[in-house]
């Protein structure tokens, strides 16, 4: 009970994360067709630059200041590197966003060196909220629960209650419609471009602590959110949502897993002494995403919750 | 005698819009057979319907008396029935001979081989210039295809569509946007390319469908208010009333 | 109808043509195989040109799929990978030599490579080519990452971290090369290459791979003249698939390792860019990519830390102004030289390169100087005796001056000016 209770907590936090990422993915690749290969060098981008401003300033300043400067990155990528590919297809587009995500992360490397840096959970966070059957649950993590939960709502209400949603929303369906009925797509696409790198910017701020800030965090990150997006359904934000709940969930709580193959399967004869049977299926949490990846597709190719097929 | 093409009740909705309304129709072996109807009526859409482009939502298709209609258009294709498209639809980056080989191969039985040299295979090479020279690219054969002038793109998608020999030719406004010379040597290219086969076409333009079809029908919303031979057609009522204004006097202008 | 025998000789290349653009760069080939060792190359050259050898098999598997197919890949590595750890063991059930395996030369490691990587590639290819584009790229992601993380855990196959190396030197000597010294590997690594060419030249020209041009093209109107494009994508992918297994064959002799290191997204990466910088068009931009890319990264990365930041960036410029390669360029010349334009073209080039220098030496003031005052050792940064350093106003003079000055002359150049 009481890992199943931490792991659901712990779950829910990194899904949530996983959604922030996966929202701005999810919003520039159904309008653009564009699938940012860079994304999680931007959610780097963003707990290296809330490093840098936390040590010059406050940490509660980064958590404004380093999504929109990540923003603007993006839009500037958008604006002078993305619009001119596209002409040339998705293809062109996905492999110049390739090359960005190599950029960005030698650009990290360069600017804050090859190794992890120190970006740590504010002070004034950083104590034990409550006591859960004896042990100490860290009030960072309800603060990340927090943001992203006041993210999604905001986002909901962003889409669905005001004229930019409309636009967006329609956009997402209907990318030439929009254009024909007036409206500027190219400033659509950059301002998408840049929220959604902000968003990953944003889970770059408040994850980068909670894990840890490295060069490396943008390779780990990169392809988990890319199942995250398939699984969900290609262009569906409800979609993403579920299944970044459900491949968080399913990776924290594999973790706590202690049991090996041969326990689960030893009863078709699957030997505790054998390679296979050793493997516990802790072991085996960083490759579930990508598992479920590949049943998703045999199953259901649309994804949960996408409308086209992949 | 077995017909050619059969619709029967065909329907087909996109979401809560009925396109195809129930469509009937038989089209013997042999015959010309055009489809005519105001914009929006559901011309392209039949067109997907039969060709397996689209999966109808009710209703069935057959083909030389064997249902069609729910398979893929590679098997619809396999088995004798052959579409040309509205807009241009062919292999930009290849060349015009290339173009119209990938229309050859099945028919000739290459499938997706990979043990044998294309360049080689000479029946394949033979019924390409064969084709070329039917349809009059034979001097442009080497041209990249998306180097082709408007006229001629459209000439190359008729010759895809022919290459493959098909029993059963389908052909969507094949003379759209041509001029009138430019019409005239396509109309003579369709006569010849579908002689001894059955045509099924899509035209908007009155005096290439008088002249050709052997019978015509006539499609409105989603339903085919009238099919009968051109005189028929021609003196229709309700063909009339469906045409009001210009196109009307198109009808005239070719009694 | 004209006379049909007579078109049809006029329309197909004539014989001397043929032999002129297909047969003569083939044979050329071939001879710069048997004569590079002429000039008695050092051992490292010789390495450096194995590993080039089995770039060029290698990329040119990848352009399978991504030039004429249309199909971009970010996990092809494992294709090689998996052929490569197939040709490993191989090699120690050689060594071992029991049963049949005692009679396996060492010099076929890259035919059973070829069909390890074309069985994985059926295995494999059979969930991920029901759709082209972002999609298929997407699947390909998610494999490779499913088959690296599965190479870390199953030792057995995979020897864990360490990998698994294995022996060239058992089984029985072929063209009495005995495979130990590596001047006659290179021989078992020239003939495999020139295999490896022939072998995917000769597939562009089965009616196989015209198709899978006409799907890259056009995959509806495939369905429409009686293929299944994902029949057509399927089958291209197993070629891909065991022409990379080659390549891992090929690789297997020459360093006799494999790790699951080399499954993972990394060398897919690599081979992506080193094709599409070479150019994904043309046949022969695989080959040059394969042999720029393995010299840069070999000699490159001995000089400066910055290597794949200049990697990425003159990747990201290919992508965004040079979509057809070093081929391209190579063959774009040719052409302005045959039509005889080769003065215009010259005063273009002329600017076009002054700007490329200027960019460069910007780019590069500007990238080493950051290294080192990133490093924090104190270094230097010293061209031509010159203290560059980041308080040196100097610096920002060199590269922000010419920076200016070199996109000036490239724009100039890319309007057709110096006219």
């Amino acid at each position: 009970m009481e890992t199943l209770v931490f792991a659901l907590l712990n779950g829910a936090i990194y899904g949530l994360l996983l959604f922030m990422l996966s929202s701005g993915l999810t919003l520039i690749f159904s309008m653009m067709g564009v699938l940012n290969f860079a994304h999680a060098s931007f959610y780097m981008l963003g707990a290296y630059l809330a490093f840098t401003i936390t040590e010059g300033t406050s940490f509660w300043i980064a958590l404004f200041l380093a999504p929109v400067l990540v923003g603007g990155v993006g839009m500037l990528v958008e604006r002078y590197g993305l619009r001119k590919v596209h002409a040339q297809g998705h293809v062109a587009e996905l492999l110049f966003t390739f090359g960005l995500a190599y950029l960005i992360d030698e650009l990290v490397k360069i600017f804050w060196g090859r190794t992890a840096v120190n970006y740590r959970v504010p002070e004034i966070l950083d104590f034990p909220l409550f006591t859960l059957y004896g042990a100490q649950y860290p009030a960072y993590r309800i603060f990340i629960l927090f943001v992203a939960a006041f993210m999604l709502v905001a986002l909901w209400y962003l889409l669905k209650k005001t004229r930019a949603g409309l636009i967006i929303q329609a956009a997402l369906s209907h990318p030439h419609m929009v254009g024909s009925l007036g409206h500027n797509v190219p400033l659509i696409f950059m301002t998408v471009f840049g929220a959604g790198c902000a968003l990953a910017g944003l889970a770059g701020v408040i994850g980068g602590n909670y894990f840890v800030t490295d060069p490396a965090m943008a390779v780990q990150m990169g392809p988990i959110v890319f199942v995250v997006v398939v699984v969900g359904g290609l262009g569906s934000l409800e979609g993403a949502f579920i299944a970044a709940m459900l491949i968080g969930l399913l990776q924290t709580s594999a973790i706590s897993i202690n049991a090996s193959l041969a326990d689960i399967f030893g009863f078709i004869g699957l030997g505790a002494d054998t390679e296979l049977g050793e493997i516990t299926i802790a072991s085996m949490a960083p490759m579930l995403p990508f598992l479920l990846l590949v049943l998703i597709l045999m199953i259901r190719p649309r994804g949960l919750m996408g409308d086209r097929e992949v | 005698m077995t017909l050619a093409l059969e619709l029967k009740d065909l329907r087909k909705s996109f979401g809560p819009a009925k396109i195809i309304q129930g469509v009937n129709l038989q089209i013997e072996k042999g015959e010309r057979h055009a489809i005519i109807g105001p914009n929006g009526a559901g011309k392209s859409t039949l067109f997907n319907l039969i060709s397996g482009r689209f999966f109808p939502s009710s209703g069935e298709v057959k083909l030389n008396g064997e249902v069609i209609s729910g398979k893929r258009p590679f098997e619809i294709n396999r088995m004798g029935l052959s579409r040309s498209f509205q807009v241009s639809n062919i292999f930009t980056n290849m060349t015009v001979r290339e173009n119209v080989r990938c229309g050859v191969l099945y028919s000739m039985g290459y499938g997706m081989s990979f043990w044998r040299n294309i360049g080689n295979l000479k029946e394949v090479s033979q019924k390409t210039a064969q084709i070329l020279d039917e349809v009059g690219l034979l001097d442009k054969a080497n041209l990249p295809a998306a180097s082709l002038p408007y006229a001629d793109q459209r000439t190359l998608e008729i010759a895809i569509t022919i290459a493959g020999g098909a029993e059963v030719i389908l052909l969507d406004e094949p003379t759209a946007g041509m001029s009138h010379s430019e019409t005239d040597r396509a109309v003579a290219l369709i006569e010849k390319a579908s002689q001894g086969k059955t045509l099924l076409i899509v035209e908007h333009d009155m005096g290439v469908v008088f002249g050709m079809a052997d019978r015509i029908s006539v499609l409105v919303y989603g339903e085919i208010i009238a099919t009968g031979t051109p005189e028929e057609i021609r003196g229709d009522a309700k063909v009339r009333e469906a045409y009001l204004g210009e196109d009307a006097q198109a009808l005239e202008g070719v009694a | 109808m004209t006379d049909m025998t007579a078109s049809h000789a006029a329309l197909e290349p004539s014989r001397s043509d043929k032999f002129r653009q297909r047969t003569v760069p083939l044979i050329l080939f071939a001879v710069v195989l048997l004569v590079i060792p002429l000039f008695n190359p050092s051992r490292s050259m010789v390495t450096l040109l194995n590993h080039m050898g089995i770039t060029i098999v290698f990329a040119l598997s990848y352009n399978m799929l991504l030039g004429r197919a249309g199909l971009l890949s970010f996990g092809h590595a494992v294709y090689m990978g998996l052929g490569g750890y197939f040709a490993v063991h191989v090699m120690n059930w050689i060594a071992e030599g029991t049963g049949i395996w005692g009679s396996v030369p060492m010099f076929s490691m890259p035919a059973f490579g070829f069909g390890a990587g074309a069985l994985a590639g059926a295995v494999i290819g059979w969930p991920s080519c029901r759709r082209a584009g972002t999609p298929f790229a997407m699947i390909s992601l998610g494999v490779a990452e499913l088959v690296a993380a599965a190479g870390f855990m199953f030792d057995s196959l995979f020897g864990g971290e360490m990998g698994i190396s294995g022996d060239r030197m058992n089984g029985p000597e072929l063209f009495g090369l005995s495979l130990g010294p590596v001047d006659e590997v290179y021989w078992f690594i020239a003939f495999w290459t020139f295999i490896g060419v022939l072998g995917t030249y000769a597939f562009t020209r089965t009616p196989l791979g015209k198709l899978s041009e006409a799907t890259r093209d056009n995959p509806e109107r495939v369905e429409f003249v009686g293929y299944s494009p994902q029949r057509v994508r399927y089958l291209v992918f197993i070629f891909a698939g065991a022409f990379a297994g080659m390549a891992g064959g090929m690789s297997a002799v020459q360093d006799e390792i494999f790790t699951p290191e080399n499954l993972s997204l990394i060398p897919s990466g690599a081979i992506l860019i080193a094709t599409y910088v070479g150019g994904i068009r043309y046949f022969t931009g695989p080959i040059m990519g394969a042999i720029v890319m393995t010299y840069m990264g070999s000699n490159l990365s001995d000089y400066t830390a910055g290597w794949l930041l200049y990697l990425g960036l003159m990747f990201v410029c290919v992508v965004m102004f040079l979509p057809d390669g070093i081929a391209g360029i190579v063959y774009g010349t040719a052409d302005t030289i045959r039509q005889g334009r080769a003065g215009e073209m010259w005063r273009t080039w002329m600017l076009r390169l002054m700007g490329l220098a200027l960019v460069g030496a910007a780019i590069i003031t500007i990238v080493e100087v950051a290294f080192r005052w990133s490093d924090g050792y104190g270094e230097v940064f010293e061209p031509f005796g010159l203290q560059l350093t980041v308080e040196n106003p100097l610096t920002w003079v060199i590269g922000i001056l010419s920076l200016v000055l070199g996109i000036l002359a490239l724009r100039r150049a890319a309007k057709g000016g110096g006219k």
